[in-house]
C-alpha cells in the first residue's frame, strides 16, 4: 500500500504509523464523561471510505489525513494533518 | 444431459457416530451424507443469530439443548466457518490475566474437553501444553503476575525456566547470543490445539439434530428496530420476524451493529496466518513468543502452523502481504534455526475486532431484544463454547450470567475497561 505523502511523495505505507480513525475531540468546557468516553472508544469502523490519521514515522514526521478505501486497501489522497482546520 | 457423475445410494448415517458404524458406512460405497440439512427460511423464528461460526452456532446449540427453544435461525453470509473460524490458529488456553479472562475461558477449556462426547463428533482437542517464551525481565514479571492469577483461579499454569524450556522443546536456540536470549517461560499444560471445522461442523450437525435451522448463503442487509426494540431481520433471500437478534459476527460485528442503531468500541484488523509443508511430529507444545510477534504449533497432520500480531493498520481486506511471510520466517527462525530448509505452503488472513481492553463486549444492547458477541480480538476462537453457553443463558432466561457481565457494551461509558492486553499472546 502506498500512500502519497504530501512532503516525501508516493511512499509504503510501512514507513507509516496508523493514529486513528479522525474523531473530533470534544469541547474541553463542556463535554461530561460520557462524550470523553465516547471519543475515547466508539469508533465507525466502517468498511469502505475512510477518513484516518498516520504518522510519517520513518520520513518527514508529519501527521498526514489519509483517505482509503478499508476493503480494497487503496489510498485515494493524504493531506498534511497540520493544514486541516478543526472546529 | 445425462450426468457423468456416478449415482449411488445416499443412505442416513446412523444418529449417533461410533468406529463400527463410521466404518460399516465406509465399506458401504454410498456417498457420505451432509451432516445438517438445508432449510426453507420461515418467516417468524424465536431467535435470529447473525454468524455461522463457532459462536453463532455454539449460542444456537445451547439454546436449542440447555434451554429447550429451537425455533431458532442461524444466519451466515458465506458457509458455516468461512470466517475466523476456519482462520484462527486452532489454539486453545486459558492462562489469561484478569480474574474476568481467566475463570471465563477456563469453563471454555473445560468445555472443549468434553466437546467430542457431547457433540458425539470428534474435535480432535489435544492438550499438548502452551508455552510463552520470555525474552527479558518484564516479560518474566508479567508472566508470573499471570502465573499467580492463574493458580489463585485453579487454572494450572507456571513459570519455568531456560532449562525446562528447552527439555520441552529442544529445538529452540536457547543460546546468549541469540538476538532475543530466553529466560523462561509461562507453561500452561492444558493449553493445546483442536481441529477448528470439526468443532464448527460438530455443533452445526448437533444444532441441526436439535431442530435448529442453519441458512447458509443468506446475508443479512437490515435490522428492524421499532421503539428501541427489534422486530425483525432483512436478509437477502426475503424478510424475517423476530424479537431477539444475536449478533455473533467477527469483523463484520460493526456493520451488522451499526443496523440496529449501536455504536460499537470497536476497530477491525486482519491477522495472518501461515502453514508449512508436513513433517514428523517433533514440535509437542505450542510456542510462543510475545517479542518475536510469533506462535508456533504442529498439526495433526505434521504442519507447522505460525501466527503472528494483527497487521499494522485495520481494513476489512484479507490479503497477504510479503512483509507478513518475511517477519514471521525470520522470526521462527531466531527461535528454531533447523526449520530454515521448511518451504512455507499457503497464507491467509483473518479479521479480528480489537477493543479498547482486549476484552470482548458482550450481553444486552440499548436496543431490546438486539445482544452481541462481539469484539473478540485474537481470542475469539479459544472462548467459542462459553460464549455459546453464557449467551444462550441470556437470551433464555434475560439475565446476564456472572461469568460475563464484566464484558457488557456500558463498560466503555462507564469507565470500568477489563485489561487483557498483558495476556495477548503476541504484542499487539
Amino acid at each position: 500500500m502506498l500512500i502519497p505523502c504530501p512532503l516525501c511523495g508516493p511512499r509504503d505505507a510501512l514507513e507509516f504509523r496508523f493514529v486513528d480513525e479522525t474523531v473530533l475531540r470534544p469541547e474541553p468546557q463542556s463535554a461530561g464523561p460520557e462524550q470523553w468516553r465516547s471519543y475515547l472508544y466508539l469508533r465507525a469502523n466502517r468498511a469502505g471510505a475512510v477518513t484516518e490519521l498516520w504518522l510519517h514515522r520513518s520520513g518527514c514526521r508529519q501527521y498526514v489525513v489519509v483517505e482509503r478505501d478499508s476493503l480494497t486497501n487503496t489510498v485515494t489522497a493524504a493531506r498534511l494533518a497540520r493544514k486541516e482546520a478543526v472546529s | 444431459m445425462p450426468s457423468r457423475q456416478r449415482q449411488r445410494p445416499r443412505t442416513p448415517l446412523p444418529r449417533r457416530f461410533s468406529a463400527l458404524s463410521l466404518a460399516r458406512h465406509g465399506l458401504s460405497r454410498a456417498d457420505w451424507p451432509r451432516i445438517w440439512r438445508p432449510r426453507e427460511l420461515a418467516p417468524t423464528y424465536d431467535a435470529v443469530i447473525v454468524g455461522g461460526g463457532v459462536h453463532g452456532l455454539a449460542t444456537a446449540y445451547y439454546l436449542a439443548r440447555n434451554h429447550g427453544l429451537t425455533n431458532i435461525a442461524v444466519l451466515e453470509q458465506s458457509y458455516l466457518g468461512s470466517g475466523g473460524s476456519g482462520r484462527n490458529t486452532a489454539i486453545i488456553r486459558s492462562n489469561y490475566l484478569t480474574r474476568e479472562g481467566v475463570r471465563f475461558y477456563d469453563r471454555s477449556v473445560k468445555l472443549y474437553e468434553e466437546l467430542s462426547t457431547d457433540l458425539n463428533f470428534n474435535v480432535m482437542f489435544s492438550q499438548r501444553g502452551h508455552l510463552t517464551l520470555a525474552h527479558n525481565d518484564a516479560s518474566l514479571r508479567t508472566m508470573r503476575w499471570r502465573a499467580e492469577v492463574n493458580a489463585l483461579q485453579g487454572v494450572d499454569s507456571d513459570v519455568i525456566g531456560a532449562a525446562e524450556v528447552g527439555r520441552l522443546v529442544p529445538q529452540l536456540d536457547l543460546s546468549d547470543t541469540a538476538h532475543h536470549p530466553i529466560l523462561g517461560g509461562l507453561y500452561h499444560p492444558p493449553g493445546g490445539i483442536i481441529r477448528h471445522d470439526a468443532v464448527v461442523w460438530g455443533y452445526a450437525r448437533a444444532a441441526d439434530a436439535l431442530g435448529v435451522h442453519l441458512h447458509q448463503g443468506t446475508e443479512v442487509t437490515g435490522i428492524d428496530v421499532e421503539g428501541d426494540a427489534v422486530r425483525g431481520v432483512q436478509t437477502s433471500r426475503g424478510p424475517i420476524s423476530t424479537p431477539v437478534v444475536v449478533n455473533c459476527t467477527a469483523g463484520w460485528a460493526t456493520l451488522i451493529a451499526d443496523m440496529a442503531g449501536v455504536r460499537l468500541p470497536i476497530t477491525t484488523f486482519p491477522l495472518q496466518a501461515a502453514v508449512t509443508e508436513p513433517v514428523r511430529p517433533f514440535l509437542k507444545t505450542v510456542v510462543v513468543s510475545g517479542s518475536l510477534h510469533v506462535y508456533v504449533s504442529q498439526t495433526a497432520r505434521g504442519e507447522l502452523v505460525f501466527g503472528a500480531a494483527v497487521d499494522p493498520f485495520p481494513s476489512y481486506s484479507m490479503r497477504g502481504s510479503l512483509q507478513f511471510t518475511e517477519s514471521v520466517a525470520g522470526h521462527v527462525l531466531e527461535l528454531m534455526p533447523a526449520l530454515a530448509p521448511l518451504r512455507v505452503l499457503r497464507q491467509w488472513a483473518g479479521l479480528c475486532d480489537m477493543t479498547p481492553d482486549f476484552s470482548p463486549v458482550m450481553g444486552v444492547t440499548p436496543v431490546d431484544g438486539f445482544y452481541l458477541d462481539v469484539g473478540w480480538g485474537t481470542y475469539g476462537f479459544k472462548a467459542g463454547p462459553v460464549a455459546g453457553e453464557t449467551m444462550a443463558e441470556l437470551v433464555a432466561t434475560g439475565k446476564t450470567p456472572e461469568l460475563i457481565a464484566g464484558f457488557d457494551l456500558a463498560r466503555f461509558a462507564e469507565g470500568r475497561l477489563v485489561g487483557e492486553r498483558g495476556a495477548a499472546a503476541v504484542g499487539h
